[in-house]
């Protein structure tokens, strides 16, 4: 036990950092996953042939996309997307890189999850607002979205503490964050102590966020 | 005034074949009437109920509304002759994150009342049916009956002279359907409402409407005037046959619905 402690004061400022690069990963794929996600999984949803916006053309082909990217092993995905990282945040490594393959494997993943939660809002009530006479984007924003929106933030929360493990796989190339700690130290320099903090800090994370999220879940659900 | 004439409804199945669930129909309902559309499940009466306001789009024919043609017309003037028709369901269709006031004040948002006009008309809305003490309720805190006043107010909220009733009072105990019932006869003789409702009892039909059609199978097979029934088809004897309750010798009709 003296031990444990004695690793976290050696090692403090380490896991320090590696939290907070964690952190960083984690907050930019779930701003990615809400700021594109959201609205892909939209159009997912609305360009169906019994959509709002029937575009079964694109529909076909942004589904495809969509299944193409989650094909790809989670490690593959970081290697090949290292020009791309190096394009967009001007480095290949490091948290920074990390978060782009991260944004990229969440976005697709969470469009299907907003997708599936806009296809659980009763039928009819896309009837009633167009019965009230609600344009499309009323319809999107003040029926469908709002009335999934105890659902979308339950994928919102699943998401987020899969992405923090996630985040851990992007430590095997590089990227920083504590899953990178708890390799290199851990398993590589048989520092036990560097790991088991890692993987408790990790258990911190998850268990708040899906704290927050079941919170946030009950604040806004009315049902 | 609705005037359909020739309208149909063709859907096609995902395995691409075609069913007809409304032949070319004509039907005239005049203002201020309560008007009933009969039939069992999928015999096309839902569809024909909502041709009138597209929410289903018709494959062929007119609908005109006090004398505006609906088919054909853009988005936005389709938008503004729905506020002019209003709609209740059977499933009510609240939505469940609004309270009772908010709930009302959706068709009005929509419409793009300002704020405080749209408070003040979903309270005299609310208050039309009886439901002013509950403006804060969810939904889920509602009964059935509540939340179909809820559904009403909303849909009256907009001032429509017409309204489309699909099943309204099918998902409610006999108690609480009658009161439904009752306040849907009180805004057609104060307020001279013309209301189409859909319904496959004919003790809705018989308390309420003046006129009924009856359908199968996407056609009209009989048109009866409520002040005097006299049903020409099996289905119309059928159904007023089951008015007087359902014995042995109630004959069914051939065909199983």
């Amino acid at each position: 036990m003296s031990d444990l402690f004695k690793t976290l004061v050696e090692f403090g400022p380490d896991l320090w950092k590696a939290t907070l690069d964690t952190l960083l990963m984690v907050s930019a794929t779930m701003a990615s996953a809400l700021l594109i996600g959201t609205p892909l999984g939209v159009l997912l949803f609305t360009s169906r042939g019994a959509g709002l916006y029937p575009r079964p053309l694109l529909n076909r082909i942004v589904g495809y996309v969509v299944n193409v990217v989650r094909s790809f092993p989670f490690i593959i995905l970081l290697v090949i997307l290292i020009p791309f990282s190096r394009l967009v945040v001007g480095t290949s490594i490091g948290p920074k890189a990390a978060a782009v393959a991260l944004s990229v494997a969440v976005i697709p993943f969470f469009a299907r999850l907003v997708e599936q939660n806009l296809r659980d809002v009763p039928r009819g009530i896309i009837d009633m607002a167009q019965a009230c006479g609600a344009s499309k984007w009323a319809t999107i924003f003040k029926v469908l979205i709002a009335e999934a929106m105890p659902a979308l933030v339950g994928s919102l929360t699943v998401t987020a503490t899969g992405f923090i493990a996630y985040s851990a796989v992007a430590g095997a190339v590089g990227a920083g964050g504590l899953g990178d700690l708890a390799i290199r130290y851990g398993y590589y320099r048989f520092e036990t102590g560097v790991m088991v903090w890692c993987v408790v800090i990790m258990f911190v994370l998850v268990q708040g966020t899906q704290m927050a999220g079941a919170w946030l879940a009950r604040k806004v659900d009315k049902r | 005034m609705i005037e359909l004439s020739q309208v149909s409804k063709r859907f096609q199945t995902a395995s691409g074949k075609s069913i007809d669930a409304l032949l070319p129909t004509d039907l005239t309902i005049p203002s201020g009437q309560v008007f009933g559309l009969l039939g069992f499940s999928g015999a096309g009466k839902s569809t024909l109920l909502r041709l009138i306001n597209r929410l289903e789009e018709p494959t062929g024919g007119s609908v005109r509304i006090d004398g505006q043609e609906l088919v054909g017309l853009p988005d936005d003037a389709l938008r503004q002759a729905r506020r002019r028709v209003g709609m209740i369901f059977q499933q009510f269709n609240l939505l469940s994150h609004r309270s009772a006031l908010h709930n009302v004040e959706f068709s009005l948002e929509v419409a793009g009342v300002a704020r405080d006009e749209r408070r003040s008309l979903a309270r005299e809305s609310l208050a039309a049916v009886g439901l002013s003490d509950r403006e804060d309720a969810y939904p889920a805190q509602l009964s059935g009956g509540q939340r179909q006043r809820v559904a009403i107010a909303r849909a009256l909220a907009t001032s429509p002279t017409i309204l489309l009733c699909d099943e309204a009072t099918s998902a409610l105990d006999p108690h609480t359907a009658l009161s439904i019932l009752r306040l849907l006869q009180q805004l057609n003789r104060e307020r001279g409402m013309t209301i189409v409702i859909v319904t496959h009892d004919i003790k809705v039909a018989s308390y309420l409407c003046q006129h009924c059609v009856v359908l199968e199978r996407g056609r009209v097979v009989d048109r009866i005037d409520m002040s005097n029934p006299q049903p020409q088809s099996l289905l119309g004897k059928f159904f007023f046959e089951t008015a007087k309750g359902w014995t042995d010798q109630t004959v069914l009709p051939q065909e199983e619905p």
